[in-house]
């Protein structure tokens, strides 16, 4: 099994190496067309700005390596929120593989603050990505925007309103959590992931 | 919902985990990423690492460490001490931290807080103050580890740290750390419900019901602290269990 991580201009690559490392599967960071397009599973990772990452995607056109990809490929929180249609973070549009719109929390009340930070819980859990992962299990989250719900969502958490915390459309997964750093059942997710979903 | 944090602090000292009492008289308390990840599988919830010794010589040192860190704890960590530059935590990032914190050179160079926001988000910058009560009921930030102390007031310098790009800030009380009477809870309130961003209350947490405390009447956002779980006066299974029994939302 051959996996990529889609290098590009946003962190925590790092961290979902190390963290693939930990349940002993082997990765290949890397932007070249080539070893991402015959990658038998690919990682799209991602701490940072919308517009910033588009635009450097969009340079080397990794975007249309991305909508193309037809093998399980998985978007990790900014990942996964440039693989929907729109992103509110400095008006920009992104790869448009899930429908879901991408906005800003609106923080009702002093206690809910932006950008949400630290473990909530995840639920309504669909797909084989989920196996043995608990209803409301918690996960890691760090980000002050949010798929809104929608067809594509497969799990759901809640935050001053419910919002996709993942979303599925055929091959491609999104998590909005970062699996790498949310303990055993972040690994569990991952596992699923590298060696579960075919 | 979003659970409030429970967060051991790590104080490394050349490769060692120490801890004293009012940032004095240092005792060991073990390797730091065994403890570390120790504490990961107990249930904690974010680990902080201050490199209390940082100094030019030792930050490759710290890189490796980091490193080391990343390798083998599953939950998100923050480190700090002596970062002073967008390169510092560049490398500690790339090292596979999670988050740094910042603390003196940010009050001496405040711009580094909006370069370090910019170039790689607000999430990563923690400020981490350390403020103490003075005579005149007012809580003044301290600058080199507690022992220089400003004329800042402390909210005045965590709003504009906030303004700046500050993501979380990380609020030590002098006057409770190493005490275990009790998180300071006036500042910590105040702190908390002023600022937008989560507030990390440290210093002073000795028994369980002090974090009930600061949960449910300073709102804290997450509470930290380091001698109760290394000399294992408190467990995290058990405090975590005990928060929840008192209806405060925890990860269990």
């Amino acid at each position: 099994m051959k996996l990529t991580i889609v290098k590009y201009n946003a962190g925590n690559i790092q961290s979902v190496l190390y963290a693939l490392e930990r349940i002993g599967v082997e990765a290949v960071v890397t932007d070249d067309h080539a070893q991402i397009k015959e990658a038998d599973k690919v990682i799209f990772p991602g701490v940072g700005e919308a517009s910033s990452a588009m635009k450097y995607l969009k340079e080397r056109g990794l975007d249309e390596v991305l909508q193309n990809l037809t093998q399980p490929v998985l978007g990790i929180c900014l990942g996964m929120q440039l693989m929907c249609s729109y992103s509110e973070e400095n008006d920009t549009p992104c790869l448009d593989i899930f429908d879901e719109r991408v906005t800003k929390f609106k923080p009702s009340a002093a206690q809910e603050k932006i950008p949400q930070i630290g473990w909530n819980n995840i639920y309504d859990l669909k797909t084989e990505l989920f196996n043995g992962v608990k209803e409301n299990s918690y996960c890691y989250f760090v980000h002050g925007y949010h798929a809104a719900l929608g067809p594509h969502t497969m799990a759901t958490t809640n935050y001053i309103q419910p919002y996709s915390s993942a979303l599925h459309k055929g091959n491609f997964y999104g998590v909005q959590f970062h699996p790498e750093k949310s303990a055993e059942v972040g690994e569990q997710i991952l596992r699923n992931f590298c060696l579960g979903i075919k | 919902m979003l659970t409030k944090r429970i967060i051991p602090c790590l104080d490394i000292k050349d490769g060692r985990t120490v801890k004293g009492t009012n940032f004095v008289d240092l005792r060991d308390a073990g390797d730091p990423v065994e403890l570390g990840a120790l504490y990961a599988k107990q249930g904690a919830d974010e680990l902080v690492f201050l490199d209390i010794t940082a100094t030019v010589e030792k930050r490759k040192t710290l890189r490796e460490l980091v490193n080391r860190i990343a390798h083998h704890v599953n939950i998100p960590f923050t480190v700090g001490g002596g970062i002073s530059s967008v390169e510092d935590v560049s490398a500690l990032l790339q090292n596979g931290a999670d988050k740094i914190s910042v603390n003196t050179a940010a009050f001496k160079n405040p711009q580094l807080i909006n370069d370090l926001a910019k170039e790689f988000g607000s999430q990563c910058v923690v400020l981490a103050i350390d403020t103490k009560k003075e005579e005149d009921g007012e809580w003044y930030v301290y600058l080199n580890g507690g022992r220089t102390k400003t004329d800042k007031k402390c909210v005045d310098w965590a709003k504009e740290a906030v303004d700046l790009g500050a993501g979380e800030i990380l609020l030590t009380s002098m006057n409770h750390d190493g005490t275990k009477q009790g998180f300071a809870l006036d500042i910590t309130r105040t702190l908390a419900t002023q600022l937008p961003v989560p507030v990390i209350a440290s210093g002073g947490g000795g028994t369980m019901e002090h974090f009930t405390d600061v949960f449910e009447n300073a709102y804290a956002d997450a509470a930290l602290a380091a001698s109760i779980f290394h000399f294992k006066e408190i467990a995290i299974p058990d405090l975590k269990s005990y928060l929840k029994g008192k209806n405060i939302n925890v990860r269990i």
